[in-house]
C-alpha cells in the first residue's frame, strides 16, 4: 500500500479500516452519523429490545425534517402548534424521545438550526472532510462535497453504527468523472449533475464511488459541490465526492462542531494530503466538456430522462434498447407528454423551490436573482419555496430575498424536505406538473400521479415568471442584482 | 436474523427495469415507527394497474419476484424490503440492484439473486407456467425443465444468511479493535473523534 498511487476515495477508506476479514469483507470505523426521523424509529427499537446502547452519541447528530409541516410552528404566544397528521406526529415524537433518550444531541424543531439533515451536517461543520459519514437516507452522498465519504444506509445499518459505530462493506470501485472547461452563463451544477446522470445512466454508478474532478469543480461553491454530489446516488453511485481545498476550508472555518485553534491547523494540514495521487488508477472514467451542458430539464419518470431546455421531449424509438423505449412510453403516457414537443412549450402550474440537492442560500439567492420586479404567471397556482435550514432562512430574510420571493407570489415557508418526497402536507396534485429544484422524478413522488420536471433554482424561477418551461438565459436579470455577494 | 437455506415456488414476473424504491413503497407508508404491515403499500401503483401481475391468483403468496436491471434504485428507506417481506417474498431475481437495497435486502433474509440478462428472460418465461428454486448453498437457480442457472454471492453475505447470523453480535465480537482504533484515531486525529460543540465564530 505504502507507495501504490491511491484514489481519494481509497486514502479515506484505507483510513478507516478496522479490521479487514478473509472474505474481503472489512469493518469500517464511522466518524459521524446523522439521523432523522424515518428510517431510525426501528433502530433504536431493536437497539432497547436487545439491551443495547449508542457507542459514541457523541458521533451522532439528529434534527427532523422529513414529516415536518412548513407552515409555521409557533403560535402568536410562543407555544407549539400541533402536527395534524397523527402519524407523522407519531414519528417525530419517537425522534424526540430517542435522541435523548440514548444521550444525542438532539435539534428540535423550532430550534433556529434545524433543516434538512444534508444541509445541517455541513452547515454545523458536524460532516467535515476526511470523515466517513453515514444517514439513514440516500442522498447522504451530498456531504461528499466537502470531502467526506459520505453515503446512505438502511434502517439496520442505522442500528449497527449505533450500536458499534462501524459498518461491515467491501470497498467500491472507484469511477472519475472529468469536467474540464467552464461552465456558461446560465448553467448551474444542478445542469451539470442532470447532465452527468444523462450520460452515465441511473445505473452508471452501481458499485462504484464517484470523485468528480476537473477544473469545473475546483471553482465551484461549497454550494454547488453539494448540489453535484447529492445526486450521485441519482447515476447509482453511493457516494460522490470532491478533493476539499481552501473553498471547503474557508466554509467550514469558526462552525459549531468545526475544529478550533491547533486542532484547526492539524486538521487543514491532513485535509490538505486528501488528493488522487498521481497515478492513481480508476475503475471507470467518463470526462465531459462543459462547454457541452446547457440548462438542463428533466421530461421522464428518471432522472437519466434528462434534455436540455431549448431541446424536445424525445420520440420512444429513437432509443437503442428496446426496454427503455418501452420506459420512455410509460414514462410519456404518465407525464403526459408527446414526443416532440417542445420542452419550452411546456406548462407548469407548480413551482417548487427547495430539498436537500436546492436549499441553500447560493440557491435561493439564484433564483431570487431571476424573480426581482417579477411575478408568477397566472396559470402558476402553486409556488413555494422552502428553505434548506431555520439559518438559511434567517440569512435570506437579512437580504430581502423573502420580500423578492412573496412580491412574485411564492409562499415563504419553514425548512423541511416538503414537496421533494410529499411525506409532509405539501403535495403536487394528481396530474398536474411541477417545476422541481428537487432529485427525482419517480412516479408519485411528489404526491399520486405528481408530474415533476427536475431544474435548477434559477430554471424553477424561469419557471414561475413564464408558467411553462423556460430558458433562464433568455429572461434579462433586474439590474440591481442579490447575487453580488 | 433467520437462517435461508433453499427458496421454491411461484415467481411473479414483474421484468419492469429501474423499479425505485418509491414504487415498492411509496412515501406515504414511510411514518410507521413499526417494520410490520407495509405489505398492503408494497408496489401500490403497479397494483392499481388492471392485468397487473400481482393480481393473477397463481402468484398469491408467491415468494420469488422476477425484475430487470437496476432493481430498487432510489431512497434508501429500508420499508422496501420490509414491505416486500410483508406481502410474502423471500427473494428477487434480477440484472442489477442498486447497492443500497441489495443491502437492505440482504440484512432482512430477502435474497437478491443476480443473473445475466438472458437468463432473467428465460425465467420470466418459465414463471409464468411453472414453479421455481433457488438454492443458496450451490448458488444456483433451477427450474422443472432442467435450466441450471449459477450466481454470484458475496461470501460474508452467504454465510450470515445460510446460518442466520446477527450481524451487530458478529462486529461486536471485535470490539477490542474498535476500541484500538478509536484510540489510534484519537491520537492522530483528535477533533475527529471528539468532536465539541461551540457558539459559531
Amino acid at each position: 500500500m505504502g507507495n501504490t498511487p491511491r484514489t481519494l476515495y481509497e486514502k479515506i477508506w484505507d483510513q478507516h479500516v478496522v479490521e479487514q476479514r478473509d472474505d474481503g469483507t472489512c469493518l469500517l470505523y464511522i466518524d459521524r452519523h446523522l439521523v432523522h426521523e424515518v428510517t431510525s424509529p426501528q433502530a433504536f427499537d431493536a437497539l432497547r429490545l436487545a439491551g443495547r446502547q449508542v457507542r459514541r452519541p457523541d458521533l451522532t447528530l439528529a434534527v427532523p425534517d422529513h414529516n415536518l409541516p412548513t407552515t409555521p410552528r409557533v403560535a402568536a404566544d410562543g407555544s407549539r402548534l400541533p402536527i395534524e397528521d397523527a402519524q407523522s406526529a407519531a414519528q417525530l415524537a419517537a425522534l424526540e424521545r430517542n435522541a435523548p433518550g440514548f444521550g444525542i444531541d438532539y435539534i428540535d424543531a423550532v430550534a433556529p438550526e434545524q433543516g434538512i439533515v444534508h444541509v445541517v451536517g455541513p452547515e454545523q461543520g458536524f460532516s467535515l472532510p476526511g470523515a466517513t459519514i453515514v444517514c439513514g437516507d440516500s442522498h447522504t452522498a451530498a456531504h461528499g462535497g466537502i470531502g467526506a465519504l459520505a453515503f446512505g444506509i438502511g434502517t439496520s445499518e442505522v442500528e449497527h453504527v449505533l450500536a458499534t459505530q462501524t459498518l461491515q462493506l467491501r470497498r467500491s470501485k472507484s469511477m472519475e468523472v472529468r469536467v474540464d472547461g467552464a461552465l456558461g452563463p446560465g448553467v448551474t451544477p444542478k445542469d451539470l449533475i442532470l447532465h452527468i446522470i444523462g450520460v452515465i445512466g441511473t445505473a452508471g454508478g452501481t458499485g462504484h464511488v464517484i470523485e468528480y474532478r476537473g477544473e469545473v469543480f475546483r471553482k465551484m461553491s461549497v454550494e454547488g459541490r453539494l448540489t453535484v454530489c447529492n445526486m450521485s446516488i441519482e447515476g447509482g453511485a453511493r457516494a460522490g465526492l470532491i478533493a476539499p481545498d481552501d473553498i471547503v476550508f474557508d466554509y467550514l472555518r469558526g462552525r459549531p462542531y468545526a475544529p478550533r485553534g491547533d486542532d484547526w491547523d492539524r486538521a487543514v494540514a491532513w485535509w490538505r494530503s486528501l488528493v488522487t495521487d498521481d497515478g492513481a488508477v480508476f475503475d471507470k472514467s467518463v470526462v465531459i466538456d462543459a462547454a457541452d451542458i446547457e440548462p438542463t430539464v428533466s421530461w421522464g419518470t428518471s432522472p437519466e430522462d434528462v434534455v436540455p431546455v431549448g431541446g424536445t421531449v424525445p420520440e420512444p424509438a429513437s432509443f437503442a434498447d428496446p426496454s427503455k423505449q418501452e420506459a420512455a412510453r410509460k414514462s410519456l403516457d404518465y407525464m403526459g407528454l408527446e414526443p416532440g414537443m417542445r420542452i419550452e412549450d411546456i406548462a407548469v402550474e407548480n413551482v417548487f423551490i427547495g430539498s436537500c440537492t436546492n436549499s441553500r442560500i447560493e440557491d435561493l439567492r439564484a433564483a431570487a436573482q431571476v424573480l426581482e420586479g417579477r411575478t408568477k404567471a397566472l396559470n402558476v397556482r402553486w409556488a413555494i419555496v422552502v428553505p434548506g435550514s431555520g439559518l438559511v432562512k434567517r440569512a435570506a430574510e437579512a437580504e430581502g430575498l423573502d420580500r423578492i420571493f412573496t412580491d412574485a407570489g411564492f409562499e415563504w415557508r419553514e425548512p423541511g424536505c416538503s414537496a421533494c418526497l410529499a411525506m409532509n402536507p405539501d403535495k403536487v396534485p394528481p396530474g398536474e406538473r411541477c417545476a422541481s429544484t428537487s432529485n427525482r422524478n419517480f412516479v408519485g413522488r411528489q404526491g399520486p400521479g405528481a408530474r415533476t420536471h427536475l431544474v435548477s433554482p434559477a430554471m424553477a424561477a424561469a419557471a414561475a415568471v413564464t408558467g411553462r418551461l423556460a430558458d433562464v438565459r433568455k429572461l434579462p436579470l433586474a439590474k440591481r442584482t442579490v447575487a453580488d455577494h | 436474523m433467520k437462517a435461508v437455506s433453499t427458496i421454491e415456488g411461484r415467481a411473479i414476473p414483474l421484468g419492469l427495469k429501474n423499479i425505485d424504491t418509491d414504487v415498492i413503497i411509496p412515501a406515504h407508508w414511510l411514518k410507521t415507527v413499526s417494520r410490520e404491515g407495509l405489505g398492503e403499500g408494497a408496489f401500490e401503483t403497479i397494483r392499481a394497474t388492471p392485468g397487473n401481475p400481482f393480481d393473477v391468483e397463481d402468484f398469491a403468496q408467491a415468494p420469488i419476484l422476477i425484475a430487470g436491471d437496476n432493481f430498487g434504485c432510489g431512497s434508501s428507506r429500508e420499508h422496501a424490503a420490509w414491505a416486500m417481506l410483508d406481502m410474502g417474498l423471500a427473494a428477487v431475481i434480477a440484472p442489477s440492484f442498486s447497492d443500497i437495497f441489495a443491502g437492505n435486502a440482504f440484512k432482512n433474509g430477502i435474497l437478491a439473486v443476480e443473473l445475466p440478462q438472458e437468463h432473467v428472460d428465460r425465467l420470466l418465461e418459465v414463471a409464468k407456467e411453472q414453479p421455481i428454486t433457488i438454492d443458496l448453498e450451490n448458488q444456483v437457480v433451477t427450474t422443472p425443465f432442467q435450466d441450471r442457472f449459477a450466481f454470484e454471492i458475496d461470501p460474508f453475505r452467504k454465510r450470515c444468511l445460510l446460518e442466520g447470523l446477527d450481524e451487530i453480535g458478529l462486529t461486536l465480537g471485535s470490539e477490542s479493535a474498535i476500541t484500538q482504533h478509536e484510540q489510534t484515531r484519537g491520537g492522530a486525529l483528535p477533533w475527529l473523534d471528539k468532536p465539541q460543540r461551540r457558539e459559531a465564530a
